[in-house]
């Protein structure tokens, strides 16, 4: 790709200096420095709203700093947009995967900068060079597979193709591990360290401080849009990143009494549940949950797990079986009669199911409640009561926002994610779903949302954890079950198994 | 079924043709002349709507909405007929298509920088254009009709000379812009990057695509589309024009597009089926096999768009960003 800059070889291959960014009242960045080699890891470390996404975004041109410049190759570049950011050879994968669903993998690894014979696109060269990228990396992809019926990991590989084929130099990962299960995680790593093992510099954010420890050559640690320190993991261990990120020391593992359960709330016999293209994804699942415990579901991504939450919750068709909530039969009832029954839901995807980005905060923050009493009056909003609510909850759930009345989808990742929990968790419930409840979340809130659903547990609700994180569901769960092709595989009593006995469930040894 | 490389599984649009020319061979089998003179008319009869569908695929694919189709299609026929009547033909569809695309170019500020409900400003184009076109109609004024081209040898063939290769000149620029966007659409760079910027056009922006350039590009290109039909209309089928005479055909358009799955070729069938349904109608009526009032067949496609719709709605999937503008 045509200008580039060869810059004197002993500049940083990536610069920033002095980068200030600000949201209207919010300053989002301040003065951020830092510099990518050749060749180099960086991990990008920081709490929820510290401002990593918005300085990537800077650097891959989505952003336009207030002050402060960027180098590339030790030239000074104006990045007005991705496009300008492609041409210096700077690829970036999102935090939300921007692959068009429709299209097959070559055409999105090629758009935009599509090889053409006669003005044709030439297919054939575009699916040979992703073969070829695909073979030199080690990023299994089909050329000719529809992005949107691939696993979100393969997506995730794509992605990384995309940005190679534009030539990218410098890689930025924008939490490239949230959406990942451990095993596509493993694959994500070894293929980082090969990329830099080839020279290309690349940025890695997380908030899973395990993969900077073991990918990182470097860690940057954001706070409050300012860099608060710079450290080689060999120095410190994982507990001293997290004091780092949050400025005071981390519980990583929490203590909760042994769990008292009562009776059966929710009971789930023979369950039959389609996924989106009609093909049978739960089917014979059967779970029993107690008031007062935690029963925690393990598996492979694709295991069913996203249909079984919508289809408890009544947000997708149960094709058979039934669904008892509390003894009453509530397989037939939809979306609205289940939450008014006392259920909470905290959905997988956030974005889709989780919230409504154009709304305010303290909107958002009663959308399960609104029309309560307490919250309305002859069918009108009493604006004063929400906003006092929405006020009590901000501060009692961390929720990092510049107002209650600031749309929902200008907050960070992690903190759309919490205050979803924050909505979630604070209604009295008989039954909490929660899918994935801390993904994107940083450790420290991690270790809050944890303390929450405990909290649950203990007032007497039923609570189901369905999480992609071994780790999580042993640190939350009184029971585990294992869900694979659709149906329980295994019940484990979290309290003396082990990770490898789960894993080796999930990956397909006999449970029964 | 075959799964395309680009994406959900469509019938090949091999298969539809000859599905569609061995029935109307097995027709003209049968029928003879008759099959002929339906056939014939069906193809006529549709042409507007196929070209008026186009508009709608091309402003559908990159995300904008439009309803306007039906008032960019009466200026069409308006600009088409009384410049034709006063400098000549070629002005007049010139004149036709230019209308179009300025109206076009109108949505374009409303959805894309305006970012307007996309409906409200189609809304507002149909109600503008039916106004100014009865406002400053006036009556009397005629035009020569325009010649039909008889293309050597084609023109000889049995059932498809009379009915593809003996029509007017506008007719078969219709069948140059079907096959043309047919092929553009899926196979070129620009086809590819109209379609990503009407499904996700946050990857096109982020892959360095100016989604509101792709937009105004083409909702002006469709809204020339749309006027060309009007045109097709005015100056080309009656020689005429009337108040309010595009009678909901771009509305009926919007529902080929649907049917079409926001694919050229397959619109084009689409028109087609709505074509033979008069044009049969229209036969059975001229040999009394039954009698029904002219005003039913009128009513006929209408109708069978709400059936039709009914049924494909549900089961296709639009473009998804359609409607929203962005960022
Ligand atoms: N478009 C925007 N408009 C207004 N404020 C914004 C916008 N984008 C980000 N912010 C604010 O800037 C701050 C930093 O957000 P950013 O998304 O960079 O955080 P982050 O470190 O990526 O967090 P997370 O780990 O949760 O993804 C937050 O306070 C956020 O509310
Ligand atoms: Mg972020």
């Amino acid at each position: 790709m045509s200008g580039r800059r060869e810059g004197d070889a002993g500049a940083p291959l990536l610069e920033a200096r002095g980068l200030t960014k600000r949201f209207g009242s919010v300053v989002a960045n301040e003065d951020v420095s830092l510099q990518l080699r050749r060749g180099e890891v960086l991990g990008l470390l920081g709490e929820n709203g510290a401002g990593k996404s918005t300085l990537v975004k800077m650097l891959f041109g989505l952003h336009r700093p207030d002050s402060g410049e960027i180098r590339v190759g030790g030239e000074v570049v104006r990045l007005r947009s991705p496009r300008d950011a492609i041409g210096m050879g700077i690829g970036m994968v999102h935090q939300h995967f921007q692959l068009v669903p429709v299209m097959t993998v070559a055409e999105n690894v090629v758009l935009g900068a599509e090889p053409t014979r006669h003005r044709f696109v030439d297919r054939r060269r575009a699916a040979a060079e992703v073969q070829e990228l695909s073979e030199r990396f080690g990023l299994a992809v089909d050329p000719d597979a529809v992005v949107e019926d691939l696993p979100i990991g393969a997506q995730q590989r794509v992605e990384i193709i995309k940005a190679l084929y534009r030539g990218a130099e410098i890689l930025i990962l924008d939490e490239p591990s949230a959406v990942l299960t451990p095993e596509e995680t493993d694959e994500l790593l070894r293929v980082v360290a090969e990329l830099a093992a080839g020279g290309v510099g690349i940025v890695f954010i997380t908030h899973k401080l395990r993969e900077v420890m073991d990918a990182a050559d470097r860690v940057v640690v954001l706070r409050d849009g300012r860099v608060v320190g710079e450290v080689a993991p060999g120095d410190t261990d994982e507990a001293g990143l997290a004091a780092l990120m949050v400025g005071r020391s981390v519980v990583l593992r929490i203590d909760k009494q042994p769990a008292r359960p009562g009776g059966t709330v929710l009971e789930i016999r023979g369950l039959e549940v389609d996924d989106d293209r009609g093909r049978r994804a739960v089917q014979g699942f059967d779970l029993e949950v107690r008031a007062g415990e935690i029963v925690g579901v393990a598996g492979v991504q694709g295991n069913g797990q996203r249909e079984l939450a919508e289809a408890i919750c009544g947000m997708r068709p149960r094709s058979g079986g039934c669904v008892l909530l509390r003894e009453h039969d509530v397989t037939r009832l939809g979306a609205r009669a289940i939450h008014d029954l006392g259920v909470a839901h905290i959905p997988e995807d956030r974005n889709k199911h989780g919230l409504v980005g154009s709304y305010s905060v303290a909107d958002d923050l009663v959308l399960n409640r609104f029309d309560e009493p307490g919250f309305a009056r002859w069918g009108r909003r009493e604006r004063a009561a929400v906003r006092r609510w929405a006020e009590q909850l901000i501060i009692e759930f961390d929720v990092r926002t510049p107002g209650v009345e600031a749309p929902a989808d200008s907050l960070s990742g992690g903190n759309q994610q919490k205050l979803i929990v924050a909505r979630e968790l604070s209604r009295e419930s008989v039954l909490v779903v929660a899918a994935q409840p801390t993904r994107g979340v940083d450790v420290g809130s991690i270790e809050f949302i944890h303390r929450q659903l405990v909290a649950a547990r203990d007032r007497g609700a039923a609570v189901l954890v369905i999480s992609a994180e071994l780790e999580e569901l042993l640190a939350v769960s009184d029971r585990i079950a294992v869900m694979r092709s659709g149906c329980v595989a295994a019940m484990f009593d979290a309290g003396s198994v082990t990770s490898e006995a789960i894993g080796l469930v999930m990956g397909g040894a006999a449970g029964h | 079924m075959k799964r395309s490389w680009t994406g959900r599984p469509v019938p090949p649009n091999g298969l539809v043709a000859g599905s569609l020319l061995a029935a109307a061979f097995v027709a003209y089998g049968i029928w003879g002349f008759r099959a002929t003179a339906v056939l014939g008319f069906a193809v006529r009869s549709s042409t507007p709507l196929a070209l008026a569908a186009m508009c709608g695929i091309l402003c559908e694919r990159t995300g904008v909405i439009n309803i306007g189709i039906e008032g960019q299609m009466l200026l069409g026929a308006f600009a088409g007929f009384f410049g034709a009547a006063a400098f000549g033909v070629v002005a007049g569809v010139a004149a036709a298509v230019v209308l179009g695309a300025l109206v076009g170019a109108f949505l374009a500020l409303c959805a894309v920088t305006w970012r307007v409900d996309q409906i409200i400003a189609g809304a507002v184009i149909n109600i503008a254009a039916a106004g100014f076109t009865s406002f400053l109609y006036r009556p009397g004024r005629v035009i020569g009709s325009l010649p039909t081209w008889r293309i050597p040898l084609l023109g000889d063939l049995p059932l498809l000379g009379p009915v593809l290769f003996r029509a007017q000149p506008l007719t078969y620029l219709t069948f140059v812009v079907v096959i043309g966007l047919q092929v553009a659409l899926f196979r070129t760079p620009w086809g590819r990057r109209t379609t990503a910027v009407g499904e996700h056009p946050g990857a096109a922006d982020t892959v360095g695509i100016d989604v509101a350039r792709y937009r105004y590009g083409n909702v002006v290109a469709g809204g020339a589309l749309a006027g060309l039909a009007g045109a097709l209309l005015s100056v080309e089928i009656t020689g005429s024009f009337d108040r309010g005479m595009t009678a909901g055909r771009g509305f009926l358009a919007l529902a080929i597009v649907i049917m079409g799955r926001w694919r050229p070729a397959l619109a084009w069938a689409a028109a087609l089926f709505f074509g033979v349904l008069s044009g049969l109608v229209n036969q059975l009526n001229f040999d009394r096999v039954f009698d029904v009032p002219p005003q039913f067949v009128a009513m006929l496609p209408y109708a069978t768009t709400i059936v039709v719709l009914a049924i494909f709605s549900t089961r296709v999937r639009p473009p998804a960003a359609a409607g929203r503008p962005y960022p």
